[in-house]
């Protein structure tokens, strides 16, 4: 399937969704006053993603901030990626923080026990 | 004396005011305000985990006032022209930043949120993840992309209670104002 790649902006993140490779990445800062603009091509292509995903899905999560209005969004993304994995397939998530950005990591931890597959926590130093 | 709104401002930007804005409310103005902050805290050699929390915390507190400034109707005689008009002023005081959100709220407003901020000033900060997991599970967004969450998110990363006061300015609006701790 065609890939989504957006390049970031200062308040938007850069996307690479590679549906050949089963490769989701998300970088950068998301924090956009609406950002359900944003995040809904994104959702939309999961979708899709989700009816004939590789075996594994490897996704890389690594922003430096979010806002409480993309939290929601991402959780949405998350929560396509619970659907891939329930689905009997593999999906590795990598949950990126900077060194001693506690916040950040608490967050990855707040998304992890709602979507319930495993994150891995990884510092930047 | 009656409330007056410039003179509030003025008042508020004494010394150690690192940003200041009144006046209407857009995603410009925004943009704007958080690249300036951002380049005062790069010069300054402040640790490098308090200057993420204060950015964080002013993207949710311009935010906020973007959601929720007043649509003030013409002639509502509260000392303004703009109709979504908001403040804000960040200051330094001794060992921490306090950050000052203002906007003028419609007095049946008052209620709810007054609740909701004493409720997140009672709470500790387990029962604060809680809440924002709690909230961020089940509430969805408005159509601007408001998420209910930000005050949560603000109590939460700062670890500071949240001070407020609401000022009487006419017979329909108040004057919200919001002391954001950041230490």
């Amino acid at each position: 399937m065609e890939s989504l790649f957006i390049e970031g902006t200062a308040k938007t993140p850069t996307v690479r969704f590679d549906g050949d490779q089963g490769l989701i990445e998300i970088k950068g800062r998301s924090i956009p006053e609406n950002s359900i603009e944003f995040y809904n091509p994104l959702v939309d292509w999961l979708d899709k993603y989700g009816k004939a995903p590789k075996s594994l899905t490897k996704v890389n999560i690594q922003l430096e901030y979010f806002n409480t209005s993309s939290s929601k969004c991402i959780l949405d993304v998350f929560k396509k990626l619970e659907a891939i994995h329930k689905s009997n397939n593999e999906v590795s998530i990598n949950w990126y923080y900077e060194e001693d950005d506690e916040d950040m990591l608490e967050a990855g931890e707040d998304y992890e026990s709602i979507i319930r597959i495993p994150f891995k926590m990884i510092e930047i130093v | 004396m009656s409330f007056n709104v410039n003179d509030y401002y003025l008042q508020m930007n004494g010394k150690d005011v690192l940003l200041s804005y009144k006046g209407s409310i857009s995603s410009d103005v925004i943009n704007k305000m958080l690249e300036s902050i951002e380049k005062k805290l790069t010069t300054t050699s402040e640790d490098g985990k308090v200057m993420k929390k204060l950015y964080n915390v002013l993207v949710e507190s311009l935010q906020n006032l973007y959601h929720h400034v007043e649509d003030l109707p013409a002639g509502s005689d509260v000392g303004v022209d703009e109709s979504k008009f908001g403040m804000l002023i960040v200051s330094k005081t001794e060992n921490k930043y306090r950050i000052t959100t203002g906007n003028f709220i419609n007095s049946s407003k008052i209620k709810p949120l007054k609740d909701k901020i004493d409720k997140i000033n009672s709470l500790s900060q387990d029962e604060l993840k809680d809440m924002y997991k709690f909230i961020l599970n089940h509430q969805k967004l408005t159509a601007k992309g408001g998420g209910g969450l930000g005050l949560v998110d603000i109590a939460r990363k700062t670890g500071n209670k949240l001070d407020y006061s609401f000022q009487n300015v006419s017979n329909e609006f108040y004057f919200f104002n919001l002391d954001i701790y950041v230490s």
